[in-house]
């Protein structure tokens, strides 16, 4: 089912939640919303599910108008952060829980539930109740609820976010598996960009309510549209710095106190000539080696496979990754190349992108 | 253990002790004295002052007194009728006041807590006047079976009454504990298929139920031992309750006999116990729930 998004309002009193967002997710697509706490992404959400009233705006299924539609009969399958299992129930009766509000025929529930729960490995769990379950077994059992109704959309509400870090990494590849075989259009709201980068076919990045962007996760990295999404996408996060690009012999330089690096001229020339700017390079290209600027080596982080070297040029701060082999130590003096093929520029009041329209 | 450990562990244990024993002393004289004919202190004595006078008559009331299994029953149908009327009207209402946003929400929370520190015997003579006028309406004001309507001198017209001050209380009781339910649990049963009524009965109740289990025992034994608004109430003796029966032993003309009345008082206390036994475990019961963190 195709879920379409237009001009989606909601106000909290004086609060504005959601701010004018316009959004079409394809049938069958995976669609992650992605912001910061307080950017309005569970509000949009809840407002598709039909929890909350839309301010203004519509909110479309297929090409029906739901705004009005009470959730019970969206046939919506949610999956909540905090698992929302129903406490006095015991696992069968919370996947079958839907159904039996459907009045489904008892041979129906039995099947659907023990199919749901053959797939998400919860089978010899039917007679338990969700207090004697382990986080992770509560979050299959929670899942498994959304997907024995069959319903026509998946919504997620950051539902790894109370997971210890290694049941978060499979439950995430298991989802996104799970998505795909059963081909449900589904919307997943996190803050976590590493889940929305890694499960979603498409991004939605919400700041304050404005949809700042909608694409899929490359282009959301490689062509960040504003400073935000260029801060909050990758980790290590990118370094931004105050800089000037000059043309100068047919080459463009990046230019501030301490730096002074080449670019490329068709990134380069799209921010020359605009006095100060915004300059953005991820860690990931930025080396240490034997030549270039010198600076002081100020943290070091290891990060396992790479270490994460906060290095002071002067009094620019630079976020290098480093082979660990190296055997930094704060304190030493480093030369960093830059690899300014991914530059990324920024207007320092717009904070949109000089590169990407 | 070092000395030093047991003194630290014998101290509060002593002072408990101490503090405890006039509460212990004064149950063991009530049950001392129902079966004696008097006592001196603790020791039950008989009529020369001797130690003995050993008897069931204080008992006796049991199965020589008619009126004491009517006034019991009399009091068990009020506690009951208070005790159905506070959960039900409290538990709709305090749902209401948790969840939905309706003009006037603050100023009725306020308003009820207001209400509940009004002592119920200044309002008195207002609400005889009111149960008066309530008699007048046909049938339900005193032509009900079994409870008698909810006028003047009705076991119903009583438990009214007492539903209405026992509902600041009861409404605050049940409004927090429907605060510490989960928005997101209420939001998944509504997407699951629920109406909101639905929601109320089948998710948000069971998930409460050791604030319900709490609020049915203060009320039920606020109703059972209730004495002041059924004794000013209810003249009708074949409808009175056992704390006026107990109050009518007392009278300023005969000499009053206090073992009897102790006799009473426990046969007073013994549903009481039969009710504690079968509500502890909800009372006690550690919430086992099916959320974790997130609100």
């Amino acid at each position: 089912m195709k879920v379409k998004l237009e001009d989606l309002s909601k106000h909290f009193g004086s609060v504005v939640a959601v701010d004018g967002i316009n959004l079409e997710v394809r049938d069958g697509e995976f669609v992650a919303l992605l912001g910061p706490s307080g950017c309005g992404k569970t509000t949009t959400l809840l407002m598709i599910a039909g929890i909350y009233k839309p301010t203004q705006g519509e909110i479309r299924f297929d090409e029906r108008v739901v705004n009005h539609l009470p959730p019970k009969n969206r046939n919506i399958g949610m999956v909540f952060q905090s698992y929302a299992l129903y406490p006095h129930m015991t696992v069968f009766e919370n996947l079958t829980f839907p159904m039996r509000l459907q009045k489904a025929p008892r041979q129906k529930m039995k099947e659907r539930a023990e199919s749901v729960a053959t797939m998400l490995g919860i089978g010899d769990l039917m007679d338990r109740r969700p207090g004697q379950l382990s986080g992770g077994q509560q979050q299959r059992v929670a899942l498994g609820r959304a997907l024995a109704k069959e319903p026509d959309i998946l919504l997620f509400d950051e539902p790894l976010s109370n997971l210890d870090a290694r049941l978060r990494l499979s439950m995430r590849g298991e989802i996104k598996r799970l998505q795909l075989n059963l081909g449900i259009t589904s919307i997943y709201v996190t803050h976590d960009q590493v889940e929305a980068m890694t499960m979603a076919d498409r991004i939605a990045v919400l700041n304050g309510g404005l949809l700042e962007a909608y694409c899929p996760p490359n282009e959301l990295y490689d062509e960040p549209r504003t400073l935000f999404i260029a801060n909050f996408v990758g980790n290590p996060p990118m370094n931004v710095w105050s800089a000037e690009v000059v043309q100068e012999n047919g080459a463009y330089h990046m230019r501030n106190k301490d730096l002074d690096v080449l670019v490329p001229p068709e990134r380069g020339q799209k921010a020359a000539g605009r006095g100060s700017v915004l300059a953005g390079v991820r860690p990931e290209d930025i080396s240490v080696s034997d030549a270039g600027a010198a600076g002081e080596v100020y943290i070091v982080e290891p990060l396992g496979r790479d270490d994460l070297v906060n290095v002071n040029v002067g009094s620019t701060n630079v976020n290098v990754l480093a082979d660990p082999e190296l055997g930094l130590k704060i304190g030493d003096t480093v030369h960093l190349r830059f690899n300014t093929r991914k530059v990324q520029f920024f207007d320092p009041t717009t904070e949109r992108s000089l590169l990407w329209a | 253990m070092t000395w030093k450990q047991r003194l630290g562990n014998a101290v509060p244990v002593i002072l408990l002790t101490i503090l405890t024993i006039p509460v212990v002393a004064g149950y063991l004289w009530i049950i001392i004295s129902t079966f004696s004919t008097r006592t001196y202190g603790l020791v039950p004595v008989d009529r020369e002052g001797k130690f003995g006078g050993l008897t069931l008559r204080n008992w006796a009331f049991l199965w020589e007194d008619k009126q004491i299994w009517n006034v019991t029953l009399n009091t068990l149908l009020l506690a009951v009728l208070l005790t159905a009327g506070v959960l039900v009207v409290s538990a709709m209402a305090g749902y209401a006041l948790s969840r939905i946003s309706f003009p006037g929400r603050k100023a009725f929370l306020g308003g009820t807590l207001i209400l509940h520190a009004f002592p119920s015997v200044t309002l008195l003579i207002a609400i005889y006047f009111i149960l008066r006028q309530i008699s007048k309406i046909p049938v339900l004001g005193k032509g009900l079976p079994i409870i008698g309507g909810f006028g003047y001198n009705t076991i119903g017209g009583v438990a009214l009454v007492m539903v209405a001050l026992q509902l600041p209380l009861g409404v605050w009781l049940m409004k927090g504990f429907f605060d510490n339910v989960s928005w997101d649990m209420e939001r998944a049963a509504l997407i699951d298929g629920c109406s909101r009524l639905r929601v109320w009965w089948e998710i948000m109740l069971p998930s409460i139920r050791p604030g319900i289990a709490a609020l049915a025992i203060f009320t039920f034994i606020g109703g059972w031992g209730a004495y002041l608004i059924p004794y000013t109430f209810i003249t009708a003796q074949e409808r009175s309750t056992i704390s006026a029966y107990l109050q009518s032993l007392q009278g300023d003309t005969s000499p009053v006999n206090y073992s009897r009345i102790a006799a009473i008082g426990i046969f007073q206390l013994i549903p009481v116990l039969i009710f504690f036994i079968f509500t502890q475990e909800y009372l006690l019961s550690i919430f086992s729930g099916g959320t974790k963190g997130g609100t």
